[in-house]
C-alpha cells in the first residue's frame, strides 16, 4: 500500500490518478470486508463522483489540494451529509445526517475521498469493537482477535490496507489502543485542537478527533489537514493548524524524555521491554532518559469511568424516538422513549448510561462526579509538573497485544482495565501517539506511547518518528 | 383584590421568564421569530441533532446584563449547565440554563408605590418548542397524540426569580407591571405576554404575620396581569381555607384556569425530578470583561422609574387620572412627545392627555406624528387658537396622514379661530337672551360660566374656545360692574 | 469496602435515563456497576477538599458567535428522518404531564 503522501504526489503530478487509487482501495475492500467487517457502509458512488471530481480538476491545472485523491475511511460517528450514519447502534440505523462534520468538509476540500464508515464499539464505548450493533471488526494482522476499540473499524481499514489513512476518535485511548494492537501510528491530539462539529458526542470533555496512519509522516499530514479552529466549536482551540510535516524529522537531540513507571507497570513483559527498548532508541537519538514516578496517574481510570459516563447519560438522552432514528412505539411518550431506547441501545451502552446517571444524582454528585472533577485537577497539575522537567513522557499504549474475541467482553471491569495507560491524557487535554515499537507474542505489534503538553504535537511525531526509524521501518 | 382576614399574609415570590429579542437563537444562528410555519427555523443544534454543539450568542448576553443592570443586580463570571429531563419539547432532552452561577444576581425592583421587591437571580436559558395537542378537548389531557414544533426550541430566554417579598397580589401585578416596562425599556424584550414571550410563573403561600414561610405552590399558565392578580387571590384563599379546615398544603405544581377561575393540580412536588445539573462541557466560561460591562451600563436607557418621576415633576400635584395617564405614556414609551411639547411652552397636563389618549389609540400610525407637530398642535389648543375637540380631530388628521403643518390642516377643516370680535357678538346676543342666567352669574354665581360656554358652542358649532368665553364674560362682568 | 449501590439503586437510575431492565439485567448491572464503583473507592476516600474540580480541561472563557441569522434546514429533509409527522410537525403519542 502506498502512503497518503506517495498518492498525493501521484495524484498531484499525473503519474496516477484519484480515480485509479480508488478503485484499487475499492478493490481491496471488497476482497476483505466480509471477512475482517471493517466498513458499514462504503460509497462507491460518491467517491467515485468525488475522485472524478478531482481528476478533472487536476487536468485543468488547479491545485487539488494536499490529499489529493487519498481515499479515507471514515469512524461512523462521523456526520456526513446524506450518508448512513449509526455509531454502530441500532437506535440510529437508517439515519441519514443533513449535514457534515467540519472536519468531514476539511478534508473533501483537501482532496481526499471519503470512501465510507467504519465499524466501532457502538456509540464509541469499549476497547475492543465486539460493542458494535453490527458484529465486531476483525484485526486484520490475526482475524481471531480483536482490533482494539473503539476506533476498531478505522485502525482494521489501514492494517488492511483498504485505505492508507483514516480517521478515529479518542475518549480514553480510543485512538490509540486500536493504534496499537493493529501496528499503526495513532495520536490523539491537544483537546480542542481539532473541531468536534459533526462528531457525534460520546464524552464532550474528552472527546478527540486524530489520525491513524502507517506511517508517522502520513499521520501528521493528516492532522493537519483536520486541525485548527471552527467557530462552530466552542472548545475549539482559538489558533490556526500547527505545522506538522514540516517538523517530522527535526529529531530529538537534546530533549528529556520521562519514563513513566505508572504508564507501564502491570503491562505484559514483552510490551515492558518494547518500551525500555523504545528509551534506548530515544537515548541513542540524543535524548536524556528521566524515570518518573507520577502517581497521581493511578486514579485517572477510577476518575474517567465516572465522568465520561456521566457525560454520556447527558448526550445520550437526545436518542428519544422524537426527531430522528430508530422509534419502538408505546402508549404514551414515555412509554415510547422507554422502549425505543430499550431496544436501540446494547449492553455496554446501557452500563455506562446508567453508571453515569447515578453519578450525577442527588446524593450521589459530590462523592462521584464531584470527586471525579478533582481528580482530573489533580491529573493535570501531575502532568503539568512532569512537563517542567521533561519535554515528553515515554510509556506504553497497551497492557498487551491484541486479544482474542470474548476474553474480556464479558468482564466490563477487566475491559477497562485495558485503557489504564491511555486515559490520563484524555482527563488532562493532552496530545499523546501511539507508535509501533518492537513485537508480542505471535509476533504481534506492540505500541508505546509519548505524551506531551498541551499543543505539543509537532514534538510528538518528531519524537515517533525517531522510533519509526529505530524499528526499521522506514 | 382579596383581603385576607384572621391574620393571615399572602407570600408570592415570581419567576418571569423573558424572550430575548435577537436575531438568532441563544446557540445557533437559527432565526428568532414568533409565528413563522412550524420547524422551519430549525437546524443541527437546536435540533439537538446527534453531533451538533452549541456556541453562544454575543448579543443575547448583552441583553441579559441590561437587564441585570436594570434590576441592581451584581455581574457576575457565570457557567452554563445542563438540566436533564425527558421531554419531547426539549430537543436534547437536556436543557442549557445556568445553575449555580448565574450571570445576574442579588438585586432589586422598586416599586411605584415605593416598596422594594428583591431579585434573586436573572439567569440565562434556552426555550423549548411547542406542542399542539390533537384528539380530546385539544388540551394536553385527554390528547391521543401531540405533534411538536421546535421554532421556539433555542430562543434565548431570561428567568427573573424575585425573592418572596411579595405580600399581595396587587403588589405582584404591580410588580409584573414594572418588570415588563423595565424589560421593554432595556430593548431585552418585547413584553408581549399574549404572544407568550413575557411567561409568569407565581410561587404562593400563606403564613401568620412573622411566622415562617408556609409551603407553596407554583402557579403555572398566567397569560395575562389580570390571570396573575386573580390566580394569587384565589390560591391564597384555597391555602387558608384548607389550613383552617385543620388541613396542610402540599407542595406542587398547579395550573391556573382563567375561565373557571381556579387552581387545579398539576404536578405533585413529592415525585420531584432529580435534574443531574451539571456544567456543559460543549460551552465554556462566561466572564464579561469589565470594559464590555461598562460599554453596556453607559448606553442603558432611562428606566420607567426615573421617566415616570420625570414627567410627574411636570405637573404640579397631579390627579390619579393624570398618573394613570402618565402611566400610559410611560408604558408605551411615548413621553418624547410630552418632553418635546414642553420645551416647546406647551401646558404638561394637556400634552400628557392628548399622548396619552389621542395617541395611545392610534399606535399603528405613531410614526406619521411628528413631535414638532404634535407639539405646535398642543400649543394651537392652549392658545385658544383650537379648541379641544378641534385639536383631538387635527391629531387624529397627522396621525393618519403625516404632515409638519397643523394649522393648514385646522384651515382646511375651517376650524378658524373665531374672532374675538365674533365671540363678543356672540356672548352679547347670548346674555340679552338670558338675563335671568346672566344676572345669577353676575351675583357670582360661577357656575353659570359653563352654561354660556355652552350656549356659544351650540351657536358656534364648536369652534368657540371655552376658556376664551370666560375670559370675555368675566370682561364683561367686571366692565359692568364698573359702569 | 463494599459497594453502595443497591438493586432498588439501578432500578431508580433505569427509569431516570428511560431505560427498561429484566430482572435478570438488574442482577447483572448491580453486580457490574458495583464492581466499577468499588473500583472507584482509591478515588473517593481521598481528602480532596480543597481541590478545584475541573469540568474542562483548558480554561477558554467568553466564546461567542455573533447575532447573525444562519440559513435553517429544509423542513422536508429533517421531517423525512423522523419516525412520524404530521403538519410539518414531529408527532408523538399522547403525553401524560406538562414539562416539569
Ligand atoms: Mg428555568
Ligand atoms: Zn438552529
Amino acid at each position: 500500500m502506498k502512503s497518503a503522501q506517495t498518492i498525493a504526489n501521484d495524484v498531484r503530478d499525473g503519474s496516477s490518478s484519484a480515480v485509479a487509487e480508488l478503485q484499487r482501495s475499492l478493490a481491496r475492500i471488497a476482497e476483505r470486508n466480509d471477512e475482517l467487517n471493517v466498513f458499514l457502509y462504503v460509497d462507491v458512488e460518491g467517491a467515485t463522483a468525488a475522485a472524478s471530481a478531482i481528476d478533472e480538476r487536476r487536468s485543468r491545472g488547479e491545485d487539488v489540494g494536499p490529499l489529493a485523491g487519498v481515499p479515507i475511511a471514515l469512524k461512523d460517528n462521523l456526520c456526513q451529509i446524506g450518508i448512513p450514519t449509526t455509531c454502530s447502534s441500532k437506535i440510529l440505523e437508517g439515519w441519514r445526517p443533513p449535514y457534515s462534520a467540519t472536519i468531514v468538509d476539511r478534508l473533501i476540500a483537501a482532496g481526499a475521498v471519503p470512501v465510507g464508515k467504519t465499524n466501532l464499539d457502538e456509540f464509541a464505548m469499549g476497547s475492543s469493537t465486539e460493542n458494535s450493533a453490527f458484529g465486531p471488526t476483525r484485526n486484520p494482522l490475526d482475524p481471531s482477535r480483536v482490533p482494539g476499540g473503539s476506533s476498531g473499524g478505522s485502525a482494521a481499514a489501514v492494517a488492511a490496507d483498504m485505505t492508507s489513512i483514516s480517521i478515529g476518535s479518542d475518549t480514553g485511548g480510543s485512538i490509540r489502543q486500536p493504534a496499537a494492537l493493529c501496528g499503526l501510528v495513532g495520536m490523539k491530539p491537544t483537546y480542542g485542537l481539532v473541531s468536534r462539529y459533526g462528531l457525534i458526542a460520546f464524552s464532550s470533555s474528552l472527546d478527540q478527533i486524530g489520525p491513524f496512519a502507517k506511517t508517522v509522516g502520513d499521520a501528521a499530514l493528516l492532522l493537519e489537514v483536520i486541525a485548527g479552529h471552527d467557530p462552530l466549536d466552542a472548545t475549539s482551540l482559538p489558533e490556526p493548524a500547527p505545522s506538522l510535516v514540516a517538523h517530522v524529522n527535526d529529531g530529538m537531540a537534546g530533549k528529556r524524555v520521562g519514563l513513566v513507571r505508572e504508564l507501564y507497570e502491570g503491562a505484559d513483559e514483552s510490551v515492558v521491554a518494547s518500551v525500555r527498548a523504545a528509551a534506548e532508541a530515544l537515548r541513542e537519538a540524543g535524548c536524556e532518559i528521566v524515570e518518573l514516578s507520577i502517581p497521581e496517574l493511578r486514579l485517572g481510570l477510577s476518575a474517567y469511568y465516572l465522568i465520561a459516563p456521566a457525560e454520556a447519560s447527558s448526550n445520550l438522552a437526545r436518542y428519544d424516538g422524537v426527531r430522528f432514528g430508530r422509534r419502538v412505539d408505546g402508549e404514551d411518550v414515555t412509554a415510547m422513549m422507554e422502549a425505543t431506547r430499550t431496544a436501540g441501545f446494547g449492553a455496554e451502552v446501557k452500563r455506562r448510561i446508567m453508571l453515569g446517571t447515578y453519578a450525577l444524582s442527588a446524593g450521589y454528585y459530590d462523592a462521584y462526579y464531584g470527586q471525579a472533577l478533582k481528580v482530573r485537577t489533580l491529573t493535570i497539575q501531575a502532568f503539568a509538573r512532569a512537563y517542567a522537567q521533561v519535554d515528553l513522557l515515554l510509556g506504553a499504549t497497551t497492557p498487551g497485544v491484541a486479544f482474542k474475541f470474548g476474553e474480556k467482553s464479558n468482564d466490563p471491569m477487566a475491559m477497562y482495565l485495558n485503557d489504564v495507560f491511555t486515559i490520563p491524557t484524555n482527563l488532562a487535554g493532552d496530545p499523546a501517539v501511539s507508535v509501533p515499537f518492537g513485537r508480542g507474542e505471535e509476533n504481534l505489534p506492540i505500541g508505546v506511547q509519548l505524551l506531551g503538553p498541551p499543543r505539543s504535537e509537532a514534538q510528538l511525531f518528531a519524537a515517533a518518528r525517531v522510533l519509526e526509524i529505530a524499528d526499521g521501518r522506514a | 383584590m382579596t383581603t385576607l382576614t384572621n391574620g393571615w399574609e399572602i407570600v408570592v415570590g415570581l419567576e418571569v421568564h423573558t424572550e430575548l429579542l435577537t436575531h438568532s437563537k441563544l446557540f445557533c444562528g437559527c432565526e428568532n421569530h414568533f409565528g413563522s410555519e412550524p420547524n422551519t427555523n430549525v437546524c443541527p443544534v437546536c435540533l439537538g441533532l446527534p453531533g451538533s454543539l452549541p456556541v453562544l450568542n454575543e448579543q443575547a448576553v448583552e441583553l441579559a446584563m441590561r437587564i441585570g443592570m436594570a434590576l441592581h443586580c451584581t455581574i457576575a463570571p457565570s457557567t452554563f449547565h445542563r438540566k436533564n429531563y425527558f421531554y419531547p419539547d426539549q430537543s436534547k432532552d437536556y436543557q442549557i440554563s445556568q445553575y449555580d452561577l448565574p450571570i445576574n444576581s442579588n438585586g432589586y425592583l422598586d416599586l411605584p408605590d415605593g416598596s422594594r421587591v428583591g431579585i434573586e437571580r436573572a439567569h440565562m436559558e434556552e426555550d423549548t418548542g411547542k406542542t399542539t395537542h390533537l384528539g380530546g378537548s385539544g388540551r394536553l389531557a385527554g390528547a391521543d397524540r401531540s405533534l411538536v414544533d421546535y421554532n421556539r426550541c433555542g430562543v434565548p430566554l431570561v428567568e427573573i426569580v424575585s425573592a418572596p417579598d411579595i405580600r399581595s397580589s396587587a403588589q405582584a401585578r404591580a410588580y409584573a407591571a414594572e418588570l415588563r416596562g423595565i424589560l421593554i425599556a432595556t430593548g431585552a424584550s418585547d413584553g408581549r405576554m399574549e404572544e407568550g414571550s413575557m411567561r409568569i410563573d407565581a410561587n404562593v403561600s400563606v403564613r401568620q404575620a412573622n411566622a415562617p414561610y408556609g409551603t407553596r405552590c407554583e402557579i403555572k399558565n398566567l397569560n395575562s396581569l389580570r390571570s396573575l392578580q386573580r390566580a394569587i387571590d384565589y390560591e391564597a384563599l384555597r391555602q387558608v381555607e384548607l389550613l383552617e379546615e385543620g388541613g396542610t398544603v402540599r407542595q406542587e405544581t398547579r395550573h391556573w384556569d382563567e375561565d373557571r377561575g381556579e387552581t387545579s393540580t398539576l404536578r405533585v412536588k413529592e415525585d420531584a425530578e432529580d435534574y443531574r445539573y451539571f456544567r456543559d462541557p460543549d460551552l465554556v466560561d462566561l466572564a464579561p470583561s469589565q470594559q464590555w460591562q461598562d460599554a453596556v451600563r453607559a448606553a442603558l436607557p432611562a428606566m420607567p422609574a426615573e421617566r415616570r418621576a420625570a414627567l410627574i415633576a411636570t405637573i404640579t400635584q397631579p390627579s390619579d387620572a393624570q398618573r394613570d395617564a402618565i402611566e400610559v405614556v410611560i408604558d408605551l414609551g411615548l413621553e418624547h412627545y410630552v418632553h418635546s411639547a414642553v420645551a416647546a411652552g406647551a401646558d404638561a397636563a394637556t400634552a400628557i392627555s392628548r399622548v396619552a389618549n389621542e395617541i395611545a389609540a392610534d399606535l399603528e400610525h405613531v410614526a406619521n406624528l411628528s413631535p414638532a407637530a404634535f407639539s405646535a398642535t398642543v400649543l394651537m389648543e392652549q392658545s385658544g387658537a383650537l379648541s379641544a375637540t378641534q385639536a383631538k380631530t387635527v391629531l387624529g388628521e397627522l396621525l393618519e396622514h403625516g404632515g409638519d403643518n397643523p394649522q393648514a390642516i385646522a384651515a382646511a377643516k375651517g376650524f378658524e379661530q373665531l374672532s374675538a370680535d365674533s365671540l363678543g357678538a356672540t356672548v352679547a346676543s347670548l346674555i340679552d337672551a338670558h338675563p335671568d342666567e346672566w344676572g345669577r352669574y353676575r351675583e357670582g354665581d360661577d357656575k353659570l360660566a359653563q352654561f354660556f360656554i355652552g350656549q356659544v358652542m351650540k351657536s358656534t358649532k364648536g369652534q368657540a374656545n371655552g376658556k376664551a368665553v370666560i375670559a370675555e364674560l368675566q370682561a364683561r362682568r367686571q366692565g359692568r360692574s364698573q359702569d | 469496602m463494599s459497594s453502595p449501590l443497591q438493586r432498588e439503586d439501578v432500578a431508580r437510575v433505569a427509569r431516570l435515563a428511560r431505560l427498561t431492565l429484566t430482572e435478570a439485567e438488574l442482577d447483572l448491572f448491580t453486580s457490574q456497576l458495583g464492581q466499577v464503583l468499588e473500583h472507584a473507592n482509591d478515588m473517593s476516600a481521598l481528602n480532596l477538599d480543597d481541590v478545584e474540580p475541573t469540568a474542562h480541561p483548558f480554561g477558554l472563557i467568553n466564546v461567542f458567535r455573533r447575532d447573525v441569522v444562519r440559513p435553517s434546514l429544509d423542513r422536508d429533509v429533517l421531517l423525512s428522518q423522523a419516525p412520524d409527522a404530521e403538519s410539518g410537525r414531529f408527532a408523538v403519542p399522547r403525553i401524560l404531564g406538562e414539562a416539569p
